[in-house]
């Protein structure tokens, strides 16, 4: 079983757990850029984050057979802190590296006026860098908050189908159904999802533009609940191929948007997985 | 040592890097978005031609070689700090082919310091004649303690001294101590030096 894992925070996690997901066939993340708990007080800060999600944390993942991508942002939480919207006018040059495939985690936290304009801002630098972007939804007021980021998706000028809606529930799945972006969710030991829900939610709305994704960070999390998951969708039912599309293809194909999506390692490994090929995506 | 024509030779500026090498010359500040998007847009492959280069890192030094003399130093500083570790590699590697003396001496350090193997290769080449003694030392030390093969190092016979013999020799001390091996080149070069 070959599992990419759409959103992880690699940072926050040991060597131990890259060795635990190379075994469980984690074999391709993407880390977005977020809050790291304690809050940053200066550009600089983010600068040396950035640096890390494009030099280190590659290198770091590499050892373990693990490719790793990223993506670029100012997160919604500290959109809210004159000290670092700053970081906003350095984006630019980390929207061009090779490693970054998408602009995220943009979108809300409490919804306020400076969320806002950092929101669109960084919708408006997706489609100038012709990159897909990711969309964290708010954990307090969430389907408002889900409503509230469809409508701003939608004034950006931005396709859909480039567009990633993280953490969804119940409650906002059909929202962002109909709204043509993607749809993502974060499985979660005990909070925003778990593995029997998502199968239920698979179950009713299908496998089409789906993501799952572990989201582990620094907080009470568990990076193989992709693994478990999938084997819990094969439990209820699910084939094969179907686990592979939800865990593999349907990530390939979001960040494949990019043109920058690199797999040429971990392919030529799975070059015989089940007689698939590997979709690429993009150019 | 590698030059800039041999460069040149394997990775034509021709297509994307002529138009890139012509813009750059007219305004160096565009350097900043051309130089990540260089492995998107010539390819990554190794060259056949110049043994330790790739595709991406030929372009990237033409790139940084067609920014005027007076500003090279300062780009190249710049697309160091915002670079991601190919482009870092970059920069590195083409230290030695540009008018900046010693200037690059502090990107040197920076990458020295790290623990990513693909830096610390790029940092001991011909551009490390520039580090004094003390640095350059701890430079080849590193290379052994993180397993990296000295070939990389650039003139490590006509540099080694006594006093990198004194520092391998306490390595090998503490590597028998605790059962370890130590790298073949290493234990040979230390009996090179043993010569001396």
């Amino acid at each position: 079983m070959r599992i990419f894992d759409p959103h992880i925070h690699m940072t926050s996690r040991t060597t131990d757990d890259y060795e635990r997901m190379a075994a469980a066939g984690i074999t391709a993340i993407v880390e977005p850029a977020f809050w790291l708990g304690q809050p940053r007080s200066s550009v600089g800060s983010f600068t040396d984050y950035f640096d890390s999600l494009v030099g280190w944390e590659p290198f770091r993942a590499s050892q373990f057979g693990v490719r790793h991508h990223a993506t670029i942002a100012l997160n919604p939480k500290e959109a809210n802190d004159p000290r670092c919207r700053e970081v906003l006018a350095l984006l630019p040059r980390y929207l061009e590296k090779d490693g970054v495939v998408a602009v995220g985690e943009v979108g809300y936290d409490s919804m306020t006026p400076e969320e806002d304009e950092v929101f669109a801002a960084q919708l408006a630098l997706a489609i100038e860098h012709e990159l897909p972007a990711l969309v964290h939804t708010p954990h307090r007021d969430k389907a408002r908050g889900t409503e509230r980021t469809l409508a701003v998706v939608a004034e950006s000028g931005i396709d859909p189908g480039r567009v990633v809606v993280d953490h969804l529930n119940e409650v906002t799945v059909g929202l962002v159904r109909d709204s043509g972006c993607w749809l993502a969710f974060s499985i979660y030991p005990d909070t925003k999802m778990s593995p029997p829900r998502m199968v239920k939610i698979l179950q009713e709305y299908g496998l089409e533009r789906m993501l799952v994704n572990s989201a582990a960070d620094w907080g009470r999390s568990d990076p193989l609940l992709t693994r478990t998951t999938a084997d819990a969708m094969l439990a209820a039912g699910f084939s094969e191929d179907d686990v592979d599309l939800v865990l593999w293809r349907n990530p390939v194909e979001f960040y494949g948007q990019s043109g920058r999506l690199d797999l040429s390692d971990v392919e030529a490994k799975e070059a015989t997985f089940a007689g698939n090929s590997i979709l690429r995506g993009g150019s | 040592m590698t030059t800039l024509d041999e460069l040149r030779v394997a990775v034509p500026a021709q297509g994307w890097l002529g138009e890139a090498l012509e813009r750059v010359a007219a305004d160096p500040g565009v350097i900043g978005r051309l130089f990540p998007a260089a492995g998107r847009r010539v390819g990554r492959e190794a060259l056949a031609d110049v043994p330790g280069w790739s595709a991406d890192e030929a372009a990237r030094v033409q790139l940084l070689a067609a920014v005027p003399a007076e500003r090279v130093a300062d780009e190249a500083e710049g697309l160091y700090r915002y670079g991601d570790a190919a482009e870092k590699r970059a920069v590195l590697k083409g230290l030695p082919l540009l008018p900046i003396a010693d200037e690059g001496v502090p990107l040197l350090l920076d990458a020295i310091r790290t623990n990513d193997t693909r830096l610390v290769a790029a940092a001991v080449g011909p551009y490390a004649r520039h580090l004094d003694d003390a640095a350059w030392r701890q430079a080849v030390l590193k290379c052994v303690f993180m397993g990296l093969p000295l070939s990389n190092v650039d003139g490590l016979d006509e540099r080694a001294d006594a006093e990198l013999a004194t520092m391998l020799s306490g390595l090998v001390e503490e590597r028998r101590a605790a059962g370890r091996d130590m790298a073949p080149d290493a234990l040979a070069l230390l009996d090179r030096l043993k010569g001396i």
